[in-house]
């Protein structure tokens, strides 16, 4: 069937990205907003904005009913829930299925299995996608087993967690009674599922992951990979395509993996399969899966030409994937910089505010998505991305060039932001030379803290 | 630095949504005072600096939204508390819960809006006299969005 008007349930740069989009597409939108938002830059250019709750994202971006009846009041054929919120809970996608009304994304069931860690490792498992050494645990005495088949140092882990949330590093045995005993807890009161499991945690590891479209019948495809190692607190702040200074052969056995995993559960949609790379031995774990758009799907469409957010509306209009893998070539580097309204210098503390003024980049080879212009909000109730700044450059050094410059380029007021991080990352010489670990940001925080606060004015 | 309307109709809606019931922001030659409990609580502290009641609205710019009057204080508008479809009836073909000049109590239900098939009752939540009914019957109300205004009872 074909989408007429379709309803955003999201805020921020990703509304503002999907309305692009629809507009040329000639799809209406129709953006649910909470009142924090009634006058953002994407409520101002939907063709209309609903105005679903206040400000708590528990009363309106996480108000399925609210949303869901919009959405049929509004005759909208679709519902685009972005990323976060309720992108990746079943009940949005249940709820429109029994309205009639698209979910773009994958099935209910889908969702629930991407969701359940325990779910989405035995799957990998079953498609033949290499695991960490790890597994279920139900009692302290199964924790010390499975701790002393796998080593120490471990992470206990929530089921029902994910994106690092629910994590915890335990070094010594007698450490872990306790951490399964407050693991369970937390998961349980954080995710109202209290089942846990064990992973053997990987130092030294890399964060790469391949975006695929799947077709809802077994057809995948995939996109390349994004590396995203650049993180605190498994926040990630930096990613890229290709991933540096990984082998051909390698980085095929990526991909073809995560299409596996994907093809094996008829995956519907854009998806994400991450990885851990361990550099070491030229091995790599399936981490999660994640069911939605990702944030830093420009660098994917930078170097592909492919418009992802167009390919989530065909596939879920039953057009199926209009690209065959022979057809994704990608060209070049790119690179995203989140900027966020954060100061670095006081322990990443959120700045809300009124921006006063702002100055993005612009140039060749450089996109903003952004939903901040001068005079915009800030708000305390939501995270603080302010802008994606994404660059491309024929090969990696063009790109990461390219970005020094729109990063010094960029100008904002009112609220502190990562703009000078950012640098600081860009002018190491470990970055620059490519493929470092997780780790490296927040080694790079001790070593050059005056560096972060030094502001670029 | 100046406020303009629509930082203060920001402003307010953030202090609406927060756990608190002042908000006092200092800018240079600025003061700015919200309070939550009804009754004009601003002060400028410089002439140039008075900006209209806490209940202004704001001019939601979608064509659906309604552009509403600032409220005095003797005129309140009802507003609805949630997303829905209001009904001015309990059912189809039966009286309307209020019309214009209907007397109303702090629990007179005004209307109902329906979410995903529940039912949820609209009361006034003020003693006055309905002035005139917004919002049509069976229609689409956003969150905030103005019901019915009422000529607030002065006290006795």
């Amino acid at each position: 069937m074909t989408i007429r008007r379709l309803l955003i349930a999201n805020r921020g740069e990703i509304a503002t990205r999907i309305i692009r989009t629809c507009r040329r597409l000639g799809i209406e939108t129709v953006l649910a907003a909470s009142a924090a938002d009634r006058d953002s830059l994407p409520a101002r250019l939907a063709d209309r904005t609903l105005c679903i709750g206040p400000s708590r994202a528990s009363e309106s971006y996480l108000n399925v009913g609210a949303i869901v009846h919009a959405a049929v009041a509004v005759d909208a054929d679709a519902i685009h829930p972005g990323y976060g919120f309720l992108s990746e809970r079943p009940v949005l996608a249940k709820a429109c299925e029994e309205q009639g009304v698209i979910f773009i994304g994958p099935t209910p069931a889908q969702i629930e299995c991407a969701g359940d860690k325990l779910r989405a490792r035995a799957h990998a498992e079953a498609a033949g996608v290499p695991v960490i050494p790890g597994g279920a645990v139900g009692s302290a005495a199964d924790g010390i087993a499975v701790a002393r088949r796998i080593g120490l140092p471990v992470l206990v882990k929530a089921v029902g967690g994910g994106g690092g949330r629910g994590m915890k590093r335990v070094e010594r045995i007698e450490e872990l009674p306790g951490a399964i005993q407050l693991a369970e807890s937390e998961a349980g009161a954080a995710f109202g599922d209290a089942r846990i499991y064990i992973e053997r945690f990987v130092t030294g590891g890399r964060h790469v992951e391949v975006q695929v479209l799947g077709d809802g019948r077994g057809g995948v495809v995939h996109l390349g990979e994004r590396d995203c190692s650049i993180q605190r607190r498994y926040q990630k702040l930096i990613e890229e395509t290709p991933a540096p200074r990984l082998s051909h052969p390698f980085r095929q056995r990526l991909h073809e993996a995560a299409v596996r995993f994907a093809a094996a559960m008829s995956y519907r949609g854009a998806g994400t399969v991450e990885f851990l790379v361990d550099p070491n031995c030229d091995g790599f774990y399936f981490l999660e899966m994640n069911a939605r758009i990702q944030v830093e799907h420009p660098v994917t469409e930078a170097v592909t030409g492919v418009d992802l957010i167009a390919e989530q509306i065909a596939i879920a209009a039953g057009r199926g994937l209009r690209l065959g893998q022979a057809a994704i070539c990608p060209r070049g580097s790119a690179i995203e910089c989140r900027v966020n309204a954060e100061d670095p210098a006081r322990d990443f503390q959120p700045s809300p505010g009124r921006v006063s003024a702002v100055r993005w980049p612009a140039g060749d080879g450089i996109r903003v998505d952004t939903h901040i212009e001068s005079g915009a909000w800030v708000s305390p109730f939501y995270d603080s991305l302010m802008a994606k700044i994404i660059a491309h450059g024929e090969g990696r050094e063009a790109a990461l060039e390219r970005m020094w410059q729109a990063i010094a380029a960029a100008r904002i007021q009112g609220v502190a932001s990562n703009l000078a991080l950012h640098s600081t990352v860009l002018a190491s010489r470990e970055f620059q030379e490519g493929g470092v670990d997780t780790g490296f940001l927040v080694r790079l925080l001790e070593r050059a803290p005056m560096l972060v606060e030094a502001r670029l004015g | 630095m100046t406020l303009t309307a629509k930082d203060v109709a920001e402003i307010s809606r953030l202090l609406e949504d927060s756990s608190f019931d002042e908000l006092i922001l200092e800018l240079d030659g600025l003061k700015l005072t919200l309070r939550r409990s009804g009754a004009s609580a601003m002060s400028g502290s410089s002439p140039s600096s008075t900006t209209s009641a806490p209940e202004i609205a704001a001019t939601a710019r979608s064509d659906a939204a309604p552009v509403l009057a600032p409220a005095s204080a003797a005129t309140q508008n009802v507003t609805a508390p949630l997303l829905g479809t209001f009904y001015r009836a309990p059912k189809p073909g039966a009286s309307p819960f209020v019309e214009a000049g209907s007397a109303v109590e702090e629990d007179t239900i005004i209307g109902i809006i329906e979410v995903m098939k529940l039912m949820n009752t609209v009361r006034a939540g003020l003693r006055g006299t309905v002035i005139d009914i917004l919002a049509k019957d069976g229609s689409l109300v956003e969150y905030g969005e103005t019901l019915i205004r009422v000529r607030k009872a002065t006290q006795a």
